[in-house]
């Protein structure tokens, strides 16, 4: 089953290559991985998501949780939560194309933010399963770049994962 | 408040640690800490002849003690050299901390000479490293590594001083801190008292019950409350090899070593059991045989302080994080509040049973092996290393058959006197390991069990040895042969002994002693086998290396049948369960 663990870390040289480590060196696997500083500049928030029994992501979460760096962490998947992957995606657009297109980013509430005579640079956000349909209905044969930052998440209503 | 340089501040900080061991080799980038140990009295300064020698040292000293084993290295080559007693000191759960030189901050990234990314390189086998920047941050990283390791699950702690960190011009304000608090580290003590009712409650309706004692009883200094436990309710205790030592083996509810090499009774009981106690143990693949044909009656109640040893491996029933200690001590006191005990006519029979079993293959009561043979056995060098120490020597280990049979037949009474590198298996381990444990215990007996495969790994250390005027006694089973391999090779590979043999080329081990100092006595008859070890044993003030020429032949048995339940064994050449 997909998962998404959420990491409240030390911002700290080598916190990152601990956790990366730590799959490659159990052997297991990272689908996305996003991280960034939190409002508290000592802090980073990390996102992965993983794909695992309910054994092996006990194992993930126990092993995450023994990193010395680690300060908190939470698996998404296991309440309600929100989750969102931005993509910005290059895509040729001469003659028909471009209205087609253009409809197509409509319909999945994206922006274009880039525009040349032949091709736009989309913008697109939403659950990776949107991102991944936006993609199909593009046409693979349009698609020039597609650059995705992997899943972010926050747990719904008044849950919250902090100090 | 006082001005010190880094390099004075770190040696200072150690003192204020209570270090009072280092083990260590300089080089460029550790020079100006070299400097600053020269300059002081209070911590002792142990020169290895290879870095891998230094944390091995640094490992026996931990384990006999209890204390924190510390390590000097250089850069590059001096790090990585260290790297193996690292990974072996992780696997073992030692507490140690490693200090590293590093190219001076500038030059990091550039290639330079003997640069190597310690933090990096070491990352997988560490508890936890650090990158010193700032020397002001010197003395509060020393007592966070140390608190690191040895708090929680213990384990080897990194930490990486660029030369310029170290540099003896610039001075600092020094205070070193009495207490430290991570955020993100705080290990649990207390195991949870619900669980432990529900376990103890269990244990009360058991009817063949198993306590199976691991390396965290030892590390966890528990090793009194689990013996007074188990002769509360009379249970049976089966020991891991990291765990030997953690209950009496003089105590007739000892079952013996479990596992790969276990005794028949203790596999055999571990397998028929309904109910385990597994205290500080991790279901090691050397345990377990298969591990889903593990136990398949039995119910588990797994104590650890580490939450990722529990159904890693084998499922628990009722698993429950805490230090080994404080959960046995709640257990106990549990006991002496309930009236209710296990039914005694089962656990009579039970026992009735362990003792059938005991008789018809227990190595320990009579030997099973052939004791008519001309040539000596192994086995019987074993025993009679207990007969002439007494049972009470720190029985220092490297890594292969010699390794096994002390295991199984030197008897521990005491817990931290069996030093061996059970998780990572590192051969070269027994001589530096038990230049730590005399370190750290003048006045004891330490003996060295190893092979001459596994001595030729650190043999250097003979010279370390003569310098600190170390009087360990080597007992070399010497069987002309990498004896483990070429066990499996007999019986997994019809006997085609690849690499294996040295073909005449081992050295004369008695002349090799002499020629760094010491005694050297050969053994090749088995009727001088303890008159000379008397005599070696007698020479107090000298190491004395025992080249025993031991019968090539001999296998370690039981050895479990892969893949197998637990009590899927050989028990000989010939024979199966």
């Amino acid at each position: 089953m997909r998962r998404i663990i959420s990491v409240l870390m030390e911002n700290a040289p080598g916190a990152l290559s601990r956790v990366v480590g730590l799959f490659s060196q159990r052997g297991y696997n990272i689908e996305s991985l996003t991280v960034a500083p939190t409002e508290d500049a000592t802090l980073s928030r990390l996102t992965l998501t993983t794909i695992g029994d309910d054994h092996k992501i006990e194992q993930i979460t126990k092993h995450l949780n023994k990193l010395i760096d680690v300060v908190k962490l939470v698996d998404l998947t296991e309440g309600a939560h929100i989750e969102r992957e931005l993509m910005l995606i290059k895509v040729k657009a001469i003659g028909n194309q471009r209205e087609e297109v253009k409809r197509c980013v409509d319909i999945f509430r994206g922006q274009i933010v880039d525009v040349t005579p032949s091709v736009y640079i989309v913008q697109v956000a939403g659950t990776s399963d949107k991102l991944d349909a936006f993609v199909q209905s593009v046409g693979e044969s349009a698609i020039l770049e597609v650059v995705r930052t992997g899943v972010s998440g926050i747990a719904r209503g008044e849950k919250v994962l902090s100090l | 408040m006082e001005l010190l340089s880094g390099g004075d501040m770190l040696i200072r900080a150690l003192q204020d640690e209570g270090v009072d061991t280092i083990f260590g080799y300089p080089g460029g980038s550790a020079l100006h800490i070299y400097d600053a140990i020269f300059r002081q009295k209070k911590v002792k300064h142990i020169l290895v002849r290879h870095e891998q020698a230094a944390t091995h040292a640094a490992d026996g000293y931990a384990r006999a003690t209890g204390k924190v084993g510390t390590v000097l290295v250089t850069s590059g080559p001096g790090a990585t050299n260290a790297i193996t007693g690292i990974a072996t000191a992780y696997m073992d759960s030692i507490p140690m901390v490693v200090i590293s030189g590093q190219v001076p901050s500038d030059k990091i990234g550039e290639d330079a000479f003997q640069e190597t990314d310690m933090v990096g390189v070491s990352r997988p086998i560490v508890k936890h490293s650090f990158l010193v920047k700032d020397p002001a941050e010197i003395p509060a990283t020393i007592k966070k590594a140390y608190y690191i390791a040895a708090t929680g699950r213990p384990g080897p702690v990194v930490v990486d001083l660029p030369k310029d960190v170290t540099n003896p011009y610039e001075k600092f304000e020094y205070s070193y801190p009495k207490k430290i608090k991570l955020r993100s580290y705080t290990p649990i003590e207390k195991g949870h008292s619900g669980q432990i009712r529900k376990a103890v409650q269990l244990l009360m309706g058991a009817r063949r019950p198993v306590i199976y004692a691991g390396g965290g009883v030892v590390q966890g200094n528990a090793s009194e409350l689990v013996t007074q436990f188990a002769r509360t309710l009379n249970f049976p205790v089966t020991t891991t090899l990291m765990g030997l030592g953690g209950f009496p083996a003089s105590d007739s509810r000892w079952l013996g070593m479990l596992g790969m090499h276990g005794t028949y009774e203790a596999n055999t009981a571990m397998h028929h059991a309904d109910v385990i106690l597994a205290v500080g143990a991790r279901f090691d693949d050397r345990v377990t045989n298969t591990p889903n044909k593990f136990c398949p009656q039995a119910k588990i109640i797994h104590i650890d302080i580490d939450p990722a040893s529990i159904s890693k491996t084998v499922s628990a029933d009722i698993p429950i994080v805490g230090s080994v200690g404080s959960v046995m001590k709640d257990m106990l006191g549990l006991l002496n509040e309930i009236s209710e005990r296990p039914d005694a006519k089962m656990l009579g029979d039970w026992w009735q049973q362990i003792e059938d079993w005991r008789a018809r293959h227990g190595i320990l009561i009579e030997p099973r092996y052939d004791i008519s043979s001309e040539l000596i056995k192994p086995q019987d060098v074993i025993k009679t290393l207990h007969k002439v120490t007494g049972g009470d020597a720190y029985i220092t280990s490297d890594v292969g058959q010699h390794q096994m049979f002390a295991a199984q037949y030197y008897g521990f009474d005491l817990p931290r006197r069996w030093i061996n590198s059970g998780g990572l298996g590192t051969m070269g381990f027994g001589l530096p390991s038990a230049m730590g444990v005399q370190m750290a215990h003048r006045d004891a007996t330490v003996a060295c069990v190893t092979g001459e495969g596994s001595i030729q790994m650190c043999i250097q250390e003979l010279s370390a040895c003569t310098q600190y005027h170390l009087p360990i006694k080597i007992i070399c089973l010497n069987n002309q042969a990498l004896g483990m391999v070429k066990q499996w090779q007999d019986m997994q590979y019809s006997s085609r002994y690849s690499e294996s043999l040295y073909e005449d080329s081992l050295p004369d081990f008695v002349k090799l002693a002499e020629a760094y100092g010491h005694v050297g006595i050969r053994v090749e008859r088995k009727d001088e086998l303890q008159a000379k070890m008397e005599e070696c044993f007698a020479m107090k003030d000298r190491l004395v290396f025992m080249d025993i020429q031991v019968d090539p032949a001999e296998h370690v048995y039981p050895m479990q049948i892969a893949p197998g339940t637990m009590r899927d064994m050989w028990l000989s050449k010939t024979e199966r369960t």
